[in-house]
């Protein structure tokens, strides 16, 4: 065999990661660009289901056997990022019984766990379902955080020598004599980690071969090759509670519809979804209707979610995708299952594949084919490992229970920390000097954050989708600067408050649909101390100068006594 | 039969306080009732009058100047400037340990996350950290506080361009306080000035504190450290830290728990106790009776509705932080006596998409006549015996202008005066 061949893969989302997991596995030489962070497309916007295959067990049989396959999987290799929560195809009186009976066998004949309980029984596991819920299928649906996971997937490709660029975005496919030969990319701050304020630059990265794994964005890589890649943008919208009123995954039992689906998600639950068609992947209506109809849809199912508080609201677009020839009008008609493009094949274009279409769960699987692809093109016979080898963090889950014992870790914190690091743990929590609460709603440590920072540079949505820090009841109101005070002790202070502005606004951004009620008198609580008690809004240090001799000096000062003399109170009644 | 004032003032925060003080002075039989933890315990303690125009103009450095241009929906423009001015006096009286009162300029203040702020009035225990005076300055923080990181805020504050050099030190606070200790725990340990061992020896906490610090000083002539510095008796406690150190010491204000907020809180309910007024605290006011007069309203207490009447009433329940206003999907609302609060429709124009934009959700709150009497939605009063005062009054944004203490207690001021004085 030749020299190892260098593949650059587009797209930092789960399917990206796991390519470049897997390629790197197998010995090849990866390059891994992101235009945003990783998970900023579509797999940092997903309700966080790990599907047990149930929800497609009767629309699309393929697909479901291939979910609860992958379900197995990811308990396995991945279970500091799965919570086995379990679900429930829950059946209102005016839903189809025969759509119920449907689903029950359909479930049957993919090979997924599933059991009628009555409505009596849900209410005995879900004390909140609507007391007319006639009855259930429980399935082995579960919630997973997808940022934990892709981090984790990346990690261990850079591990195996990958090399990971986020924050850098591709400006041009690089073709010669008819070959795609690389990629030019242009980096928001340089190469490596991103550090705010530090100067950016172009990059021509180029390959032996190049995948293009960028989902609801593939079009726009294909046109930089006059390639006409035809994905159907799809968005839908996600309503974070504050709590979880479920710890079940609790789905409607009904065919295709939107507001369907509720999904626990650590302290919160995620109200999901609708599914519309969209023009472009980045820029479409964000709208208030879409957010009060999954409140109003849901409550059928869960009453209390009228009166509960939501706490953001975000979209994401399923990068949805059909053969040129099939022609469906409506986006829930279009297939979840993926495809591969080989331009070579396709359009006489040689050197990169492109992938379309596709599920969250199915990723590893997803990745496992291209990468046997891409082998295929070098002759390269390499076993996938990624089914087997443990995700960092997930090598010996044991360590959670050692945990407990050596720290006598009552601390819900201390759980919380150690869950999320899961094998992690010990080489990230035991830090020399003291280890406060940063975040006091997700219950994150400095180490934690200080393991982020060290992972991600100046980034703290970086840090934030890595730790959760910021993502609870208050939105970052009462920790934003703390974790802007942690990136202090190794980056200027320009670069801090660049990267503080930036988390600020990002938390702001979701919370804009959820103002209303509690979380409006948060915002109000949030406003108020950044803008009064901080004066962030009109901070000095971003503005014009101050005349500073032009404000009070003190009483003393003004009264013309040296100040040196005077204690520096008045010393009266104990003040 | 229902307990009897002359005014009933509900809230107790900084505006139903200095209404009830400004009834109270009047003559007034003042009754205060307040249901939860006022929202003085999130505030920084600082007391701002006015530090930018609503176009964001500022800092400015006379606030009352900058009154008579303010919009006239501006609860400063319903009393005036006098009025202004004269419950500064009120304030300045019944909280003597402020200072601020020697001049009608802004003062610019450090704030925990390192910029600065102005405002018109400051405890004694931040004075000595004044951004205009030029003395060279050590911050020091504590290794577990994550509110304050010194030197961060050091270098913040040399970024907006302070006349003076500044440090930031980090130390281990003496004594063995939890890695989590809340902020009350530091000043507990002062106040007491209980012994700590340092190197094996037993040290007074504060001397223990100033010996940390000492081997960090250059030649600073002014320390300030995050406001931990003691409840009960922060003034002795910065001399004694201050005399060890040879130098000036403050605090810098910091969010919640705020200890100078909780200081200011102790030093307004005193001085009300002192004028005479009755207090109840912990229990919230559910309901009422009456059309265009409010005869009575019910306190609930252990599930019962106590009846309580006065002639005159004053709302000062706070905006939406205080939940003096409050909203769900469908609109805004006052929620005891359903006063109009005027809003927009459509819940997408009350924000901005910016974090820091024009957001109208900031200036939600009810509408008043020049006598501060609630409006209806056809601008006629809701009730004739009731003013509103504070955060639940809607026309201003506290928080973009630095006026929330200020319109609190001049509105609080002026309704509890004209309460008392219609009540006689």
């Amino acid at each position: 065999m030749g020299p190892t061949p260098h593949i650059a893969v587009i797209g930092g989302g789960s399917t990206g990661a796991g390519i470049a997991r897997d390629l790197a596995m197998r010995g090849l030489d990866v390059t891994l660009v992101e235009q945003g962070n990783l998970t900023h497309g579509t797999t940092g916007r997903m309700h966080g289901l790990l599907h047990s295959g149930g929800r497609y067990a009767v629309s699309d049989q393929a697909s479901a056997t291939e979910c609860i396959e992958e379900n197995r999987v990811l308990r396995d290799i991945a279970s500091h990022c799965v919570e086995m929560t379990g679900g429930l195809f829950v059946k209102r009186p005016e839903d189809s019984e025969e759509y119920f009976q449907k689903k029950l066998s359909g479930c049957e004949e993919c090979g997924i766990p599933a059991e009628v309980v009555s409505g009596e029984e849900a209410r005995a596991m879900e004390p909140h379902l609507a007391k007319d819920i006639d009855k259930a299928i429980s399935v082995p649906d579960g919630a997973i955080d997808p940022f934990r996971l892709v981090v984790a997937n990346a990690a261990s490709a850079q591990e195996h020598g990958a090399r990971i660029e986020t924050h850098t975005k591709v400006t041009d496919l690089i073709v010669e004599s008819g070959e795609v030969v690389g990629i030019e990319v242009e980096h928001d701050s340089g190469p490596g980690k991103r550090v705010h304020g530090t100067e950016g630059g172009t990059e021509q990265i180029r390959a032996d071969y190049v995948v293009n794994a960028t989902g609801a964005w593939a079009g726009r890589i294909g046109d930089m090759a006059g390639l006409d890649i035809e994905v159907r943008p799809s968005k839908g919208v996600m309503t974070i509670m504050n709590i979880r009123q479920v710890d079940t995954v609790i789905n409607r039992c009904r065919p295709k519809g939107d507001a369907d689906i509720v999904v626990p998600h650590e302290t919160t639950a995620i109200l999901g979804t609708t599914d519309e068609e969209v023009e472009d992947p980045e820029d479409y209506p964000e709208e208030q209707w879409e957010v009060d109809m999954m409140i109003d849809t849901l409550k059928e199912l869960i009453p209390m979610l009228e009166e509960a508080r939501t706490i953001r609201s975000f979209w994401g677009v399923r990068p949805l995708y059909e053969p040129p020839d099939v022609g469906s009008d409506d986006p829930t008609d279009i297939t979840r299952d993926f495809f591969l493009l080989d331009h070579d094949e396709r359009d006489d274009l040689p050197g990169m594949t492109s992938i379309v279409g596709g599920k969250f769960t199915t990723y590893r699987m997803m990745s496992e084919q291209i990468s046997d692809h891409v082998c295929g093109k070098f002759g390269i016979d390499a076993d996938c490992r990624t089914a087997d080898v443990p995700l960092p963090g997930s090598e010996d889950f044991s360590v959670l229970r050692d945990y407990m014992d050596e720290f006598g870790l009552r601390s819900p914190i201390g759980r919380r920390s150690v869950e999320r690091l899961g094998s992690r743990a010990d080489e990230v929590l035991k830090t020399d000097g003291p280890n406060p609460t940063v975040c006091e709603c997700e219950g994150v440590t400095r180490a934690e954050i200080q393991d982020a920072i060290e992972g991600s540079g100046s980034d703290l949505n970086a840090v934030r989708i890595r730790t959760r820090a910021s993502m609870g009841n208050c939105q970052g109101g009462f920790c934003s600067h703390r974790m802007a005070s942690e990136l202090h002790s190794e980056y200027d202070e320009s670069v801090v408050r660049e990267a503080w502005d930036e988390l600020l606004q990002e938390r702001w951004k979701g919370q804009r649909h959820a103002l209303w009620g509690e979380q409006l008198s948060q915002a109000a609580l949030n406003y108020a101390l950044h803008a009064t008690t901080q004066n962030r809004d009109q901070d000095p240090a971003d503005g014009d100068p101050v005349d500073f001799s032009a404000f009070d000096t003190g009483r003393s000062q003004a009264s013309g006594v040296d100040s040196a003399d005077v204690a520096a109170d008045g010393g009266t009644d104990g003040y | 039969m229902a307990i009897e004032s002359e005014v009933l003032v509900i809230g107790g925060g900084l505006g139903g306080l200095t209404s009830a003080l400004a009834a109270a002075h009047e003559g007034a039989d003042v009754r205060l009732v307040s249901y939860k933890q006022s929202t003085l315990r999130q505030a920084s303690g600082l007391v701002d009058v006015l530090g930018y125009t609503p176009d964001g103009d500022g800092p400015l450095t006379n606030p009352y100047e900058a009154i008579p241009s303010l919009p006239e929906s501006h609860p400063y423009r319903k009393v005036g400037v006098k009025t202004v001015r004269d419950a500064l006096s009120l304030f300045d009286d019944a909280v003597p340990t402020y200072e601020g009162e020697h001049t009608e300029t802004n003062a610019l203040l450090p704030t925990h996350g390192g910029s600065i702020k102005p405002t018109a009035r400051y405890p004694a225990g931040a004075s000595a950290g004044l951004a205009s005076d030029t003395r060279d300055t050590l911050l020091v923080g504590i290794e577990e506080m994550v509110d304050f990181d010194a030197p961060h805020v050091a270098a913040h504050l040399d970024a907006t361009g302070v006349p003076f050099d500044v440090r930031g030190e980090t130390i281990r606070f003496p004594g063995d306080l939890r890695a989590d200790a809340k902020v009350t725990r530091y000043a507990k340990l002062l106040d007491t000035n209980s012994e700590v061992a340092v190197r094996g020896r037993m040290v007074p906490a504060r001397e223990a504190l100033a010996q940390r610090v000492n081997p960090l000083l250059e030649d600073e002539e002014r320390v300030g450290f995050p406001a931990i510095l003691g409840d009960d008796n922060p003034g002795a406690i910065r001399d004694a830290v201050g005399d060890h150190l040879g130098v000036d010491v403050f605090e810098v204000p910091m969010g919640p728990p705020s200890l100078p907020g909780l200081r200011l809180e102790d030093a307004l309910f005193s001085a009300l106790d002192e004028a005479g007024a009755s207090i109840e605290t912990g229990n919230p006011v559910v309901d009422f009776e009456g059309e265009d007069r409010i005869e009575k309203v019910f306190i609930e207490k252990n599930g019962a509705k106590i009846p309580n009447s006065a002639d005159q009433y004053v709302l000062a329940t706070g905006g939406f932080v205080g939940k003096g206003v409050e909203s769900d999907r469908d609109g805004v609302y006052e929620p005891i006596f359903d006063c109009h609060v005027p809003h927009a429709e459509d819940r997408y124009d009350w924000f901005e998409g910016e974090l820091f934009g024009d957001h109208e959700f900031a200036r939600y709150g009810v509408a008043t006549d020049d006598d501060l009497r609630p409006l209806d939605a056809s601008e006629h009063s809701e009730f004739e015996n009731l003013r509103a005062a504070g955060s639940v009054l809607g026309g201003y944004d506290f928080a973009a202008e630095k006026s929330g203490s200020g319109v609190s207690i001049a509105t609080g001021y002026a309704a509890g005066q004209r309460a008392a004085q219609e009540a006689r």
